[in-house]
């Protein structure tokens, strides 16, 4: 049997949803399973996975990562590999682990395979080339160092248990921690409650220029929709970033997605996928959108939409 | 300041992509190659920079064959001040730690106070060699810059957390951060650019050939678990069907 370490990540208090997916892929792949949580909140993690069939829970408390750095998370989860020596690392891939799992990799010399979004065997997928094509990935090395992409596996398939927690002591020098971290903060607050829509009209790049924009809003008042967009929308500056779909943004399953020139960048898709019908519009039959779409339109949004605008005020004053 | 740029060139996102015979990546020869987009908001920060110090160096360091010299000269073009190009012959590598180490062994006698990279490429978005780098040299990091308040006195960056969250980070000197992309408005290069490019130094050294740690053994066609629906019609039938679809199947209305 392996031994298996899963580094939990405190998500303001409570276990962040990638852990337990994480937690779920250990629990599949099969082993036995460390769970490492730091920090303040640790305790009342821990006590979240106590009731998780999973090995023990290891408690790391200390002054320098009160709050997350990627010195002191360094430092520690070295620490932990070097005195439990297990077999694999698991991960969820958030932005906190690209923030410092590879300085892990680095400083003990094994590989960091992330953004894992099927695992066989040793073999594990990942996303290459905007999402256009995967790749199977093999690490060289005894152990592994994996990050899971959201839903490769799925938080409810937690098997439950009994588990229980010990401290483990670190041996932390001051010196190594040199960044100061402020509060964490929001910027601006959203206007739209876009996780609560039942229907979403979302722009992408496709759309060109920003004085198309309106194009999507007519859209969405024809059908009683929200608007949101994709990275390089908000990017370029046309709408603002609360209305941002994906990791960076929010996550949502409505009734309807309308996606209008998308490309469905794996980044943006786990924000979307669990709508329960997507209509993708793209000029290009290649999008990677259309893989998970339900209704692949291929063909110039500028030219479908304001049609379909029309025909559907037809059809609403019949 | 002493600054350098991790620049790649990738396969654009509208070029043609054929598997290759040994099913090990694409067919190059009919590809067409970019500076991969999230390092040219490195680029455009780096040059930011040293325009608000007034002084310093922007070093543009980049791995691969001869037509990675491409990106190197549209990045002199923009106003970096000279490259280093890794010259790879042959296989080129994907394990992040071989192309840290290769890059590592290039750069680590130039002493930079700030190395800036993209947040991934959009070839194999590995997302890890600025991270691996500054580990490699000693160097404080930081991920995912969304704002930078740097000067000769300190490095202060603001980190893009999840869902709308936000931090400002200040990290002791040196430092190696990545930047998210759309943190700038990237700039082109001017004519004088253009020109006075052809006269700015590319170093080139042979990459370090490093013992590799992880595979890309194989890429595929991603297979669809879902039953989608090709709408590619003329226009009239693509509307009806559309609105058959919203009011039949989604019943919005």
């Amino acid at each position: 049997m392996i031994n298996i370490l899963v580094v939990v990540e405190d998500n303001r208090g409570s276990m962040h949803r990638m852990s337990k997916e994480a937690i779920a892929g250990a629990q599949k792949i099969g082993g036995s399973i460390t769970a490492l949580v730091i920090g303040d909140n640790a305790d009342t993690i821990s006590n979240e996975l106590s009731s998780i069939a999973i090995e023990k829970t290891l408690v790391v408390k200390h002054e320098l990562v009160s709050s997350y750095n990627p010195d002191g998370y360094t430092e520690i989860v070295t620490q932990v590999i070097e005195s439990t020596s297990p077999d694999m690392l698991v991960i969820g891939h958030t932005y906190q682990t690209r923030d410092f799992m590879p300085r892990v990799s680095a400083r003990i010399d094994i590989p960091f395979i992330p953004d894992i979004i099927e695992v066989e065997q040793d073999i594990y997928t990942k996303q290459v080339l905007n999402s256009k094509l995967n790749s199977s990935v093999s690490s060289l090395s005894d152990m592994k160092i994996l990050s899971f992409q959201s839903a490769c596996f799925s938080a409810e398939d937690i098997l439950t248990g009994r588990s229980s927690s010990q401290n483990f002591d670190v041996d932390l020098d001051p010196s190594i921690v040199r960044s100061i971290s402020e509060e964490p903060f929001q910027e601006s607050a959203a206007e739209v409650d876009l996780e609560s829509a039942e229907l979403i009209v979302s722009v992408g790049r496709g759309i060109e220029k920003e004085d198309n924009i309106p194009i999507a809003f007519t859209l969405a008042e024809v059908l009683g929709a929200e608007v949101s967009a994709s990275r390089p929308v908000i990017d370029s500056g046309w709408l603002p970033s609360f209305r941002q779909i994906g990791s960076s943004g929010s996550a949502v399953s409505p009734k309807l997605y309308f996606s209008l020139g998308i490309s469905g960048a794996i980044q943006h898709v786990v924000g979307m996928k669990g709508s329960k019908n997507i209509i993708a519009v793209n000029k290009d039959p290649d999008a990677p959108i259309f893989e998970i779409a339900d209704y692949a339109v291929v063909g110039d949004l500028l030219e479908i939409v304001p049609k379909l605008i029309e025909a559907l005020k037809t059809e609403k004053d019949l | 300041m002493k600054i350098a740029v991790l620049v790649k060139q990738v396969i654009g996102s509208e070029s043609a992509l054929e598997i290759s015979d040994d099913n090990t990546w694409v067919k190059e020869e009919n590809a067409s190659f970019v500076m991969n987009p999230p390092d040219n908001y490195a680029l455009e920060e780096a040059l930011i920079i040293k325009e608000k110090i007034g002084e310093g160096e922007v070093v543009i360091v980049s791995q691969g064959p001869d037509r990675v010299q491409k990106v190197i000269r549209e990045a002199l073009a923009k106003g970096a001040d000279r490259g280093i190009h890794i010259e790879e012959n042959g296989h080129v590598e994907t394990d992040p730690l071989s192309i840290a180490k290769s890059l590592v062994a290039a750069i680590k006698d130039e002493n930079f106070d700030l190395i800036l990279s993209g947040l991934q490429s959009d070839d194999t978005g590995m997302g890890q060699t600025g991270v691996l780098i500054g580990e490699f040299l000693g160097m404080s990091t930081a991920t995912l810059a969304i704002e930078t308040d740097i000067d000769k006195e300190k490095i202060r960056v603001k980190r893009e957390l999840e869902s709308g969250w936000f931090q400002w980070v200040t990290l002791g000197a040196p430092s190696s951060i990545s930047i998210q992309s759309g943190i700038n408005q990237p700039r082109y290069p001017s004519l004088k650019g253009i020109m006075g490019a052809k006269k700015k130094e590319i170093k080139v050294v042979q990459s370090h050939k490093a013992e590799k740690k992880q595979s890309m053994e194989k890429v595929f066609v991603p297979q669809t678990s879902k039953e989608t629906e090709i709408i590619d019609t003329d226009l009239n039938s693509t509307v009806d069907r559309i609105v058959e679809i919203l009011k039949l199947e989604v019943k919005v209305f």
